[in-house]
């Protein structure tokens, strides 16, 4: 469903990119996690996958249509993101937010159908963010914020959904809902999810599939225990201080 | 939601629609009800109560609604242009950059010379608009460069300075001015209603009229701006371009209101939160008719306390504004959770 195809992502065209050029690709249903060390590239990736910055080489295909192609309406009715960082507004109410996620699909006038309501009022409950509706959005914690921020996702019914260092923020129990969260609506409603992280345990625990950025440009590809296996997490991450170990599926600190 | 916005919209209206009848009827000479509204009709039988209702006070009356319903509007587009809670053309100093745009094309054409003179005197409402047009347009282009770099509040700080200094500049060029012999406009460093002839309420209300239409074409994506920019373009909007509409808009609506009535304060920047407040949402499209009909209310209010008969003339409409706006903008700042965030 989603397609890279000789993706090159970074700033600089007269640059190497910062990740690629690589071949990758993913179905329907699938939760993958996108790992890292920082400056790795992960935003960049995600953000060029998303269409919010061109590629530098190479396509994005989303259901066989080039993602660069599309113009803006046609790519939000397909794409949701979902970042980390925090945003206020004046007097943004939760509700207002949620029906952000329609505003692809409304008229001029952004008027909300009967339809449209209930998506909301459906994805606000997918999302356990029911009880946050009438709050002012800036009045929220960050873990109930970064649900109302699913839940607006969610209520954009797209094809695929990226999410950037959306867990920072939380706490372990928060980071585990959340990332269930995502899980269950991959699964339910044939939607792609890729969510960059750096929590490496939990990501190694649910994902379907792992994208590890080596940092060098090149991405490997395969499930938790393919790149374990090959010590691929151990290559990405290992400092003289901390190692993984394939055997316990964990860092560790370098002995004396 | 929908419900919420009527209900706010039309008594709202009503009690404009009163309060303009209170203005039409009250003042230095009273008049009753019955006389104002018969010489609105035109049935006014006494030429003199005719001509109080409908040459004096009905272009003010009408003047305190275009210029306060086009800030509250202008003070809707700018706070999610800015995404700045206490952003509006007065207290970003747009308003005191269109003062200067003016001051300094009159300043010039009384150096070039009677006949720039008398050009400007002879088409003096477009001639100042299209300054005070320009003068609002690169503070505003200056104000939205500089917002990226720093803080919503430390923004305000800055347009109010930008604001003094420009009033500054204002008030030394147009004493110049006046010297030089070209006293087109020298008597506003004061906001005021009252210095509107008829004659020029077009010029007031067109460029207004344009820059609401703009606004209803705009309110759609200015609502996704207000989770911010890449949240804007995730949903599919082109934010250069929608800047630059939302500015153009912002320009119309405010440009006028500075030429033909000097820098109103306060009113742009409390009328939206009073709509957000009825309509408990931040959505853009359903604030406009709240917060136009808001602020023209407080424009009127304000010009009614300024003509009620007191024994001498004496009020200035920006000190009733800011007695009544100040401790408003104090409480949001404090207390509202709608700046909670930029504390």
């Amino acid at each position: 469903m989603l397609r890279l195809t000789k993706l090159g992502a970074g700033y600089d065209r007269n640059a190497p990119p910062v990740v690629g050029p690589i071949d990758l690709d993913a179905a329907p249903g699938e939760f993958i996690c996108i790992l890292g060390r920082n400056g790795a590239g992960k935003s960049t990736l995600m953000r060029t996958i998303a269409g919010l910055q061109p590629a530098m080489s190479g396509e994005v295909e989303l259901d066989g249509q080039a993602i660069d192609n599309m113009r803006g309406a046609n790519r939000a009715q397909l794409i949701a993101v979902v970042l980390t960082e925090r945003t206020f507004s004046p007097g943004l109410r939760v509700d207002d937010v949620v029906m952000l996620g329609r505003q692809p699909f409304t008229g001029w006038q952004d008027a909300l159908t009967a339809e449209d309501l209930n998506i909301c009022e459906d994805a606000l409950s997918q999302a356990s963010a029911s009880d946050f509706r009438g709050r002012f959005f800036d009045d929220l914690s960050d873990g109930e914020r970064q649900r109302v921020m699913i839940a607006r996702a969610i209520a954009q019914t797209p094809r695929l959904m990226v999410l950037d260092e959306i867990t920072a923020f939380l706490d372990l129990p928060g980071r585990v809902e959340v990332m269930s969260l995502l899980r269950r609506q991959a699964r339910a409603r044939g939607l792609c999810v890729l969510l960059s992280s750096h929590d490496l345990d939990l990501s190694l625990e649910l994902a379907d599939r792992i994208w590890l950025l080596d940092g060098a440009g090149g991405v490997s590809c395969g499930t938790p225990a393919e790149l374990i296996e090959a010590g691929a997490i151990g290559r990405a991450f290992d400092t003289p201080e901390v190692t993984f170990s394939s055997v316990r599926r964990r860092f560790e600190l370098a002995g004396p | 939601m929908g419900a919420r916005v009527t209900t706010s919209s039309l008594t709202l209206l009503v009690g404009l629609a009163a309060l303009s009848l209170y203005a039409l009827a009250f003042g230095q000479i009273s008049l009753s009800f019955g006389d104002a509204l018969s010489a609105l009709a035109g049935l006014q039988g006494d030429e003199l109560v005719s001509q109080i209702v409908l040459d004096i006070r009905l272009p003010r009356v009408l003047t305190a609604i275009i210029a306060g319903g086009a800030l509250g509007i202008a003070g809707v587009l700018m706070q999610a242009l800015f995404r700045n809670p206490v952003a509006d053309a007065w207290s970003l100093g747009l308003l005191a950059g269109g003062q200067l745009g003016v001051a300094l094309t009159v300043t010039a054409a009384a150096f070039a010379g009677p006949a720039a003179v008398s050009f400007l005197t002879v088409f003096s409402g477009p001639s100042i608009t299209v300054a005070a047009a320009i003068g609002v347009a690169l503070t505003a282009v200056f104000m939205l460069a500089l917002g990226r770099k720093i803080g919503a509040i430390t923004l305000l700080v800055v347009g109010l300075m930008i604001g003094f200094t420009a009033q500054g500049v204002t008030s030394v060029l147009l004493h110049f001015a006046a010297r030089a012999g070209g006293r087109v406009y020298g008597g506003w460093s004061d906001a005021s209603f009252a210095g509107v002839e008829a004659a020029n309420l077009p010029w007031l209300a067109a460029p207004v009229l344009g820059g609401i239409a703009l606004a209803v074409f705009t309110a759609k994506p200015l609502t996704s701006l207000l989770l911010g920019e890449t949240y804007a373009k995730s949903l599919g909007v082109k934010v250069s371009s929608l800047r630059w509409l939302a500015l153009a808009a912002t320009v119309a609506l405010v440009a006028p209101v500075v030429a033909f009535c000097g820098p109103v304060s306060f009113i742009g920047l409390i009328a939206p939160h009073f709509a957000r407040a009825l309509a408990g949402s931040a959505r853009i499209l359903p604030l406009l008719p709240l917060a136009a009909l808001g602020g023209a209310l407080l424009a009127l209010m304000g010009d009614v306390i300024v003509h009620a008969p007191w024994e001498q003339h004496f009020l200035h409409l920006n000190a009733i504004l800011a007695m009544v706006g100040a401790p408003i903008v104090i409480l949001i700042l404090v207390y509202s959770p709608t700046v909670k965030g930029w504390r």
